[in-house]
């Protein structure tokens, strides 16, 4: 197992999975063991918001692994990423037993407010964490495995596939503001306390969140690195540029996007349950289209195919937009992001990453040989073109 | 209110004891029989109030009430605001009016002053409410129609025994349709309660009754005492049973109303999006956005309007509407200059783009305009409503309804007869074959991207008269247009025409079944469910073009 992950390990992808642990471990020893005082002290709220940033690049990941290497662009991945927040937030609300305002051992504080009598039966077992856990994978990856049955099974493709999926989000968020639907309505759910009995508010079980999101984020990179490094990856990457070309060989098209795009909502799903506790809150508002869509656009700026480049992505627009919507320039923070979305489409297709890679690489092979180009093309920098 | 033969005889006492004269009694007696028309003058009747007893009052007012005198109105009106003067020794009575002119209440001749020992008749609360009955029942024969109306109404719901007199003094004079009507139903309301009606009468009563059809007929004929007569029971609820299907007709007839109005509203927001998604093949996320343009455009010329000509408001809408399609469709065509042409073959990153462009031009607008609602008032040809058998139609829905249509019809027109739309249609069906025939073809995607938006800015002058002009506006089209869209299926206007209507009136038709919020969950369910059937819509283009 352990020479699959790493055979397509280059060396860019070490240096990236070694910044990635260097990070998971050095931040939260520094603020755990370092004093207030020191300069190298990484306070609480900063590691709180980096643990943000990466559950974040990890989504990104998992719409790169669909968008950059089989063309599928969701518009809907923030549903996967809401629906693991919420079996995790389920776990989280049934741990505070009766420390909640109404006291109730079972039942949490809004179900008692909404005067029900018992839990209802999807929410049985999220008192275990095993069982949350399972959930947290198990939900969006059902939910992406039936809706992508249908999908590609009748060849919905490009923007019709764009347009159901953002149809999807958008239902799943209407369902959730709903009282009745029995997970919190509006407020959605929040007011943790221990998660598998530490308190979430302590510096420790931060540190160790943002250490487990820095991990997943590497193990997750690694599955997706060998899933498109495999000869699984090199159809998906088929069926990205000549969709029908792929089908006329004899691969069965539906069946490897079906298992991508699974594959990613479970991987979404993950960076959705380590959010939820590190922000404290999950509500119906993570449905929202638009956070989706922001979510394509990080990746699009990090560069689409790339992996690495999704991450760099996520990180690097979301801590723009806590730096300019904390500050006077916050009226202009949407400004800037629609700017992004125009001029990364118009002037920057292949992202920051691949702009580089592409670069470094019409810079080799003014002086290598053909062997440069096709290691070029393992690594995603030649030119996606779209099947449409 | 009515009088029983306990109550007359002490009246009849108490006249007598009041030393009132003999016929008068026989008068009041040949009243309480029923009979409408009685010997004593309205001179006596009125004189009555200055008997100073509260008995005499009352039989005043029910004279008063089914004397058909135009003096009647006023009189008992002022008895009940206290401003009803009575001189008890010369027996004359006045009524001082809500200006203080003092008129005499026999002959309506003006006085200059009230005599010294004339003073305001007494009310009890008897009184009061034999007051409030005749008052009720004399609006029956107010001049104006619609009080008409109005006062037979509340008469069929209190059906008081007491309004019969009048009703029938009422309906020998009505002239108009709807008015008489009204005022026979509410005679068969009064006469189905009245105890001592005959079978036959009530019988009658329950036909006039159903013929009415409403729910408040059946709350009436629900509420009938259970000692009714066995046939009359029968009836009654054959009566409910054909009022209920009448009424379920109706309330489809609602819905499908609403349906058709909804279906219109996403008819508009949907018809520009199918434009240049059906030509360009590109998805205009922004679309919403020009829409919000539109309605803003309507607000500022309404605006204008107010501060400059404020008696052309009612053309306020006439003007926006050139302006909103010129204004949208000018941000439409540099939209498509600038950004959307260099990314032909790329719907995906088109789509991210006009993301982009969405966030820009809503934050534009929140930065001009202030990100609250805007008032955008309605012209007074656009405001009220009409009743169509049960339903209530505002004009407001009907308009957007008409001009949904019409824009359609143009469109369609368009394509169909101009150079324009057939350029536009080959591009739709085969681009390269089209620029080997001379079509420029950049010329047409940006002529449609234009006339897309400003079709968008157009439904957008329509929304304004009916939701909340805020940034936001777009944002809450988006999605459903799209569904439109997809559902519908490009290249085909009717597509649109046919998706929108039924998207609307589907969801019309699970909202009370659903709830608001399920139904639209539902429908975008069967959506999801139905692309799975037709990934290309309803109306899919077909031929090996589309593949290409």
């Amino acid at each position: 197992m352990p020479h699959i992950l790493t055979r397509s390990l280059d060396r860019r992808a070490t240096i990236f999975l070694a910044i990635v642990a260097t990070v998971g471990v050095l931040l939260p020893l520094s603020n755990l063991l370092l004093p207030d005082t020191s300069m190298l002290h990484v306070p609480t709220y900063l590691m709180t918001l980096f643990g943000k940033y990466v559950c974040y690049a990890v989504l990104a990941l998992s719409i790169d692994l669909i968008w950059g290497y089989c063309g599928i662009l969701s518009l809907g991945h923030g549903a996967f990423f809401a629906l693991g927040g919420y079996a995790m937030g389920m776990y989280l609300m049934r741990q505070i037993g009766t420390r909640g305002v109404y006291a109730d051992p079972v039942l949490p504080d809004f179900m008692v407010f909404l005067n029900w009598k018992s839990l209802p039966w999807y929410w049985q077992g999220f008192d275990m964490f095993w069982f949350a856990a399972l959930m947290v994978v198990l939900v969006p990856g059902l939910l992406a495995f039936c809706f992508g049955w249908l999908a590609f099974r009748s060849r919905v493709t490009g923007v019709y596939l764009s347009i159901i999926t953002q149809a999807m989000t958008y239902a799943l968020l209407l369902g959730f503001f709903r009282n009745d639907f029995g997970f919190g309505g509006n407020n959605g759910l929040t007011d943790f306390k221990d998660i598998l009995g530490f308190n979430v508010q302590a510096e420790g079980t931060r540190a160790a969140l943002f250490a487990l999101s820095c991990l997943a984020l590497a193990i997750s990179f690694l599955i997706c690195r060998a899933v498109v490094g495999s000869k699984l990856g090199k159809v998906l990457i088929a069926i990205r540029d000549a969709e029908s070309r792929t089908r006329f060989l004899g691969y069965r098209v539906e069946s490897y996007k079906l298992f991508v795009f699974t594959l990613s909502a479970c991987i979404a799903g993950i960076a959705g349950a380590l959010y939820v506790p590190q922000v404290g809150i999950i509500n119906p508002g993570e449905f929202a289209p638009g956070n989706s869509i922001e979510a394509v656009i990080w990746v699009a700026v990090g560069g689409r195919g790339t992996l690495i480049g999704a991450a760099l992505g996520a990180v690097a627009v979301n801590y723009a937009k806590t730096v300019f919507t904390s500050g006077v320039l916050a009226p202009y923070w949407l400004f800037m992001l629609g700017a992004l979305f125009v001029l990364v489409t118009l002037l920057l297709p292949k992202g920051i990453v691949g702009t580089w890679n592409a670069w470094r690489d019409a810079r080799q092979a003014t002086s290598l040989s053909e062997d440069a180009r096709s290691a070029a093309f393992e690594d995603g920098a030649v030119k996606p073109h779209m099947a449409e | 209110m009515f009088f029983n033969s306990d109550v007359s005889r002490r009246i009849v006492g108490r006249i007598k004891r009041a030393g009132a004269i003999l016929a008068l009694s026989v008068t009041i007696c040949s009243g309480w029989s029923g009979v409408p028309a009685h010997a004593a003058s309205f001179e006596d009747d009125v004189a009555l109030f200055a008997a100073r007893s509260f008995a005499d009052s009352e039989t005043a007012v029910s004279h008063l009430q089914v004397s058909g005198n135009p003096l009647a109105y006023p009189i008992i009106s002022a008895l009940k605001d206290g401003r009803l003067y009575a001189d008890e020794d010369s027996k004359k009575v006045f009524i001082k009016g809500t200006d203080s002119k003092i008129v005499d209440a026999a002959n309506g001749q003006s006085v200059a002053t009230l005599p010294d020992s004339a003073s305001p008749v007494r009310l009890n609360n008897r009184l009061r409410r034999t007051i409030d009955a005749a008052l009720g029942s004399l609006t029956l024969l107010s001049p104006d129609v619609a009080v008409r109306i109005q006062a037979a109404q509340s008469v069929f719901k209190n059906h008081e025994e007491s309004s019969l007199a009048p009703l029938d003094a009422a309906l020998r004079n009505e002239t108009n349709d709807t008015a008489r009507k009204a005022l026979a139903a509410a005679r068969a309301a009064v006469v189905l309660f009245k105890t001592d009606a005959s079978e036959a009468d009530k019988l009658d009563a329950v036909a006039t009754i159903k013929a009415r059809g409403d729910q408040d007929a059946l709350a009436l004929l629900s509420g009938l005492p259970g000692d009714a007569s066995p046939a009359v029971t029968r009836a009654a609820t054959a009566a409910m049973t054909s009022i209920k299907g009448n009424l379920a007709l109706w309330s489809t007839v609602q819905n499908a109303w609403y349906g058709l109005s909804l279906g219109s509203v996403l008819l508009l927001a949907a018809i520009g999006l199918a434009i240049t998604f059906g030509v360009m093949g590109v998805i205009n996320m922004a679309h919403g956005e020009m829409v919000m343009v539109g309605a803003y455009t309507t607000f500022v010329v309404q605006e204008t309007i107010r501060t400059s000509y404020p008696a052309a408001f009612d053309y306020s809408l006439l003007i926006a509407v050139p302006l909103a399609f010129v204004v949208a469709g000018a941000i439409g065509v540099s939209i498509e200059r600038t950004i959307i042409r260099f990314l032909y073959g790329r719907p995906l990153e088109t789509l991210l783009a006009t993301w982009g462009l969405s966030l820009i031009l809503q934050q534009a607008v929140r930065t001009i305009f202030g990100p609250n609602n805007r008032e955008v008032g309605n012209p007074s040809w656009m405001s009220g409503a009409f009743d169509l058998g049960q339903i209530t139609i505002t004009y407001n829905r009907l308009w957007i309804l008409c001009f949904a249509l019409t824009v359609f019809v143009i469109l369609l027109a368009m394509l169909r007869f101009t150079r324009l739309g057939l350029e536009m249609r080959a591009v739709t069906q085969n681009r390269r074959m089209a620029a080997s025939m001379g079509i420029a073809t950049s010329r047409v995607d940006a002529l449609t991207f234009g006339l897309g938006s400003g079709i968008a800015g157009v439904a957008g002058v329509a929304l304004s008269q009916i939701d909340n002009v805020s940034p936001n506006l777009g944002q809450s089209y988006i999605i459903d247009s799209f569904m439109v869209v997809v559902f519908g299926g490009v290249g085909n206007l009717w597509g649109t025409l046919i998706g929108a209507f039924t998207l609307g009136i589907a969801n019309k038709f699970l909202e009370p079944v659903a709830g608001a919020v399920l139904g639209k969950i539902a429908i975008l369910v069967l959506i999801i469910l139905f692309i799975q059937k037709r990934p290309r819509g309803l109306f899919a283009l077909k031929g090996r073009a589309v593949d290409a």
